[in-house]
């Protein structure tokens, strides 16, 4: 059936004529019937010329022929070299191309081509080269490789080219042959013809890809010489690029070869060449502001050019720079301005995202003013883009985020789809947990969202925020309404998380529970299972009244889950309904997939728990590892005494990778007390381990005394376990100290098939790697949101000023990183990020040191032409020995 | 940085409701017709209401270099990857474009370029091969499309008046045949 063609459905502002199409009404069986006329012995040729026509047309919009229509097509088509006709004879050419015969049928007309190629008129050969290589395979290609090598060379650029190009496709396929063609490529690459240059250049460089220095010689030769396509010469310029990468700037005078080279390029008459030249420079490795200036520039005429395409090229390649070296494209920040209002869509949003990224502080509100008009009329897509974009650039002024936070709330209150929204949710969310004075106007705007939300997955995702960071608010109540409004206009999953929002107000703030309670009580009436059973949990948690209780509730409605989600689905899909209940704490905790049966009696409170709390984190928010290390060692008696947990080290292993067991030990540090948590995994499936402990032995220090040890009962294989062995050391201070540690333990050996593990078994140990307590492990990251202010409130009395050497460093960049990562503090305003080649830097850093300590830390380095670099550190604190303290860190 | 030669992932020429009148893919990128129909539909709701009537305007839609330009009823495409030179793939539509309306005789629209279905095929023909540009310069691909410069090289640009009344009449003559 031959569907309608989109003539007949025009409109009536199209004139009548244009309802005529040659192919109305056209199928493909009808067509198959006309091609037997190309078994005519009298051949029409324009007749067949039409036909070819209509098969083509067929196959343009998509239609197949099976395996015997080909096959019939094809070989009526090999009839049509006995025609002279010369456009018949093109339509074969591209007729054999699209059908792409099988190999047994290539024979046929392997010699009509061979005949074309010898063929006086050269647009002749051409064609035949090109289809014959198309359709070739390596055994036929031996026997026309000496036309083909002349082909190369030929004096019609048509056929040349036509045999370069085939070359370049053969080359993957027989690459010894097109190898052996080197001198004749080399020929081309000096031809007149601007584009068998090209064509030669590609070759040529993709024959030697694998020889640098036939590379180089290639990319020296050419750059002096001349180059007439504006092609050949971009191409040029990427191999030139490629040199300069492998080679690396000259050690002795700075200078990268070549470089002039690019910088010429620059002046080159052809837009293309301008431009890639300019791109190549910005994207140089470790590229100086004095070799990228010439480059700006010209893309910065680029940026009022009249083309579109020339100013989406220029704006797309300064975002880029942008990135990296802001201040390198601020120069064009006007010119940046005023494509905002350009026509293309593409264009004006690249132009913001440049200026949000070199926008200095004082600028931002103006931009701001100018994004509000720009983001009504444009697309989706690109106001994503601009989201991200203006999210991070609150992260770098965090004093802005006042008129950040607003911009972000208003455009939430616009029309917008899912993506849209949730990267404006999402932008929030971070800007709330990255800057503290933003909590509590960004919790506040984003209650407005969820009066009137359509989207059921970013209405529970704030409901769970709202739940976890309200109470802690200076204002609770003010959250409530908010809340119970959702409870009682919304579907049955907002609901549910509106209740457990509620909930966890109840349980944190005292003043607001009898009227929570009241609340929850409305919601046992609710239609929903779900949300029934929730608020009658949540009712009974509240409704204890000692105060244990009430952390009990506590902890039940912050905890996060420690299991991983599959995992637990898979034990639950286990369990068969029994006397005994589920027990959570037999769920695996590694993330490997495992059957594990149930041993131990727990209670029917954790199997709700678990199945609440993995509700809880399918709602979202990331686990706050921080408190489950908390409560997990709260949760161990003899750990109970030591006080609040000041920081928790980030895991770091003591074994290698794939040994028989993996540990890795996570610091837990306490005013007067070091706990270490050695979480080990035995993947050995035939051993059982039963008591293991870690016996410890300080190498160096003096201030540690081993108080108590809690050894791993049992570590079957793929579970991760956890051993303990805690420290008490002088109350407040740094002590600092190395310990050699030994896994021991007993080994059962265990049949794999039916995990039974012998009676006997014996003892045995294992070397760990040594692991140090450093100044890192006691000082707490902790940003503040203006430096300056925080510095200057600060007793100028504390201040320590001290000057470093440091050596030898590659970079500044390698310099700071070694500093911050030595003191392990938060890096303030992004001064972490050194702009390359910058000969000196300042970076901020602010922590919390033990004890609960302020202390900020400037940090000034300069390197000098033997990259020697020196180290200026002022520390100011809340008390004038912490400052002493983290000089003494960078002196040991 | 890739070194690699430029390649030009498709060729597309669509008419003013989206559908396609001609095509040609040079890259996997979209396997099947089903993909293939769902990248022009995406280029054509993301660029139809444009200008790109003057100047030929690009975007960055779905991960790929677009540029295009519209004349009367039809639009056409050029596709890069993402990483290309913009003016290069911006060169090759602007080669296509002028060589069809040299071939048209300035009278591009849809039925025109339907009744010269084989035109534009030998056209998309010579000016790329497997994805490597092989020609820019239009008047060397009309030429070449015409058969012309195979052997004198005049381009079509510079035939006499009577050789284009020629090509004229037969082009009317050709429609009226069928």
């Amino acid at each position: 059936m031959a569907s309608l063609p989109p003539a007949l459905k025009k409109d009536d502002d199209i004139d009548d004529d244009s309802e005529y199409s040659p192919f109305y009404g056209i199928e493909k069986s009808a067509v198959l019937q006309e091609a037997r006329c190309f078994n005519d012995r009298e051949l029409d040729a324009r007749r067949c010329a039409q036909v070819i026509t209509k098969l083509l047309y067929l196959i343009n919009q998509g239609e197949t022929f099976t395996k015997n229509e080909a096959t019939d097509v094809f070989f009526a088509t090999t009839k049509l070299f006995q025609s002279k006709d010369i456009g018949l004879r093109r339509m074969v050419y591209l007729m054999i191309k699209e059908i792409s015969p099988s190999s047994d049928e290539v024979i046929i007309v392997t010699s009509s081509l061979m005949k074309d190629m010898n063929s006086k008129t050269d647009l002749y050969r051409a064609n035949a080269i090109r289809v014959l290589c198309r359709i070739t395979d390596g055994g036929l290609l031996g026997q026309i490789e000496r036309y083909l090598k002349q082909a190369v060379v030929d004096k019609n650029p048509v056929v040349s080219s036509a045999a370069l190009v085939s070359g370049i496709h053969l080359l993957q396929s027989n690459p010894e042959i097109v190898k052996r063609w080197s001198n004749e490529v080399q020929e081309a690459v000096q031809s007149k013809a601007p584009l068998v240059q090209f064509h030669g250049l590609a070759l040529l460089h993709q024959i030697r890809q694998n020889d640098r220095l036939a590379l180089s010689k290639l990319v020296s030769g050419l750059s002096r010489g001349t180059v007439r396509s504006p092609l050949a010469q971009c191409l040029l310029i990427r191999y030139t690029c490629q040199v300069i990468s492998e080679l690396g700037p000259n050690s002795q005078t700075g200078d990268r070869p070549f470089f002039d080279f690019l910088e010429s390029c620059l002046r080159h008459k052809a837009d293309m060449v301008i431009f890639e030249a300019a791109r190549a420079i910005t994207e140089m490795s470790g590229v100086t502001s004095r070799e990228l200036t010439p480059a700006i520039t010209v893309l910065q005429l680029f940026l009022s050019s009249s083309k579109p395409v020339l100013r989406f090229a220029a704006v797309r390649t300064l975002n880029k720079v942008a990135q990296t070296q802001p201040l390198a494209v601020a120069n064009c920040n006007i010119d940046m301005e005023s494509l905002i209002s350009d026509q293309n869509r593409s264009i004006a949003t690249l132009a913001i995202t440049t200026l949000l990224k070199t926008g200095n502080e004082s600028g931002v509100d103006r931009l701001m003013k100018q994004i509000t008009n720009f983001m009504s009329d444009i697309a989706d897509e690109y106001k994503i883009v601009v989201v991200e974009a203006i999210r991070s650039l609150c992260l770098k002024f965090p004093q802005k985020y006042r008129s950040l936070m607003n911009f972000l709330s208003n455009i939430l209150r616009e029309e917008g789809g899912f993506e849209y929204k949730k990267a404006i949710v999402d932008s929030i969310l971070i800007l709330i947990r990255e800057i503290p004075d933003a909590k509590e106007s960004g919790l506040s705007h984003l209650c407005e969202f969820i009066e009137d939300c359509e989207f059921t997955y970013l209405s529970t995702q704030i409901l769970h925020l709202l739940g976890n960071e309200g109470p802690k608010t200076s204002d609770p109540s003010k959250y409530i309404r908010y809340v119970y409004n959702r409870v009682i206009l919304e579907n049955a999953t907002v609901r549910a998380s509106a209740v457990s929002a509620l909930a966890k107000f109840g349980a944190v703030v005292e003043g607001l529970r009898p009227r929570i309670l009241i609340l929850l009580r409305r919601c046992l009436y609710d239609n929903d299972d779900e949300v029934r059973d929730r608020a009658t949990l949540y009712l009974s948690l509240l409704s204890d009244e000692p105060d244990a209780a009430q952390d009990d509730a506590k902890a039940f409605l912050f905890q996060d889950l420690d299991v991983p989600l599959e995992n637990l689905e898979k034990s639950l899909e286990l369990y068969e309904p029994s006397e005994r209940p589920f027990d959570l704490a037999a769920v695996p905790k590694d993330t490997k997939p495992r059957h594990q049966t149930e041993k131990k009696a727990p209670t029917s409170k954790e199997k709700k728990a678990a199945k609440d709390a993995s509700k809880k984190s399918a709602e979202g928010g990331a686990s706050n590892t921080f408190e489950a290390y908390e409560k997990l060692l709260n949760s161990i008696p003899m750990f109970a005494g030591f006080g609040k947990l000041f920081k928790s080290s980030a895991p770091v292993a003591l074994t290698e990778e794939e040994t028989e067991y993996a540990v890795n030990v996570v610091k837990h540090v306490y005013p007067g007390h070091v706990v270490l948590q050695f979480n080990c995994t035995n993947t050995i499936a035939e051993h059982l381990l039963e008591n293991v402990n870690v016996a410890m032995d300080l190498i160096e220090g003096e201030d540690f005394n081993q108080v108590a040890t809690n050894p791993l009962a049992s570590m079957p294989c793929g579970v991760t376990g956890q051993a303990f062995v805690a420290f008490e050391k002088p109350e407040g201070a740094c002590s600092l100290g190395k310990f050699s540690s030994t896994l021991r333990f007993y080994v059962k050996e265990v049949d794999p098939s039916t995990g039974d593990a012998d009676e006997d078994g014996y003892e045995d140990e294992y070397q760990l790697e040594d692991l140090e307590i450093t100044a890192a492990d006691y000082i707490l990251k902790a940003g503040v949101s203006n430096f300056r202010n925080a510095w200057e409130s600060l007793d100028s009395e504390s201040e320590r000023v001290d000057e470093y050497s440091l050596g030898t460093r590659e970079s500044l960049q390698d310099a700071v990183q070694a500093v911050t990562t030595i003191l392990g503090m938060q890096v303030c305003e992004a001064t972490d990020v050194v702009p390359s080649n910058a000969r000196s830097h300042t970076c901020l850093l602010a922590g919390r040191f033990l004890g609960d300590t302020q202390v900020l830390v400037r940090l000034s380095v300069g390197i000098d032409s033997q990259k020697q670099v020196a180290m200026k550190l002022a520390v100011r604190s809340e008390d004038p020995s912490v400052s002493d303290i983290i000089h003494e860190i960078i002196n040991s | 940085m890739d070194v690699s030669i430029s390649l030009v992932k498709n060729v597309i020429l669509l008419d003013s409701e989206g559908k396609r009148v001609a095509v040609k893919y040079f890259s996997d990128d979209w396997p099947g017709l089903s993909a293939k129909l769902a990248f022009e539909k995406s280029i054509f709701t993301k660029t139809h209401r444009t200008g790109a009537r003057s100047e030929a305007e690009i975007g960055l839609l779905d991960g790929y270099i677009v540029v295009y330009k519209f004349i009367s009823d039809l639009h056409f495409y050029v596709t890069g990857g993402e990483d290309e030179n913009e003016i290069i793939v911006a060169t090759v539509l602007q080669g296509f474009f002028d060589a069809v309306s040299l071939l048209l005789r300035n009278n591009v629209d849809k039925k025109n370029i339907l009744e010269n279905f084989d035109l534009v095929l030998l056209c998309l023909d010579e000016i790329v091969d497997g994805g490597i540009i092989l020609e820019t310069d239009a008047n060397v691909i009309a030429s070449r499309v015409a058969m012309r410069g195979a052997n004198d090289d005049v381009p079509l640009s510079e035939q006499t008046i009577s050789q284009a009344l020629a090509t004229a009449k037969e082009h009317f003559a050709r429609s009226l045949l069928k």
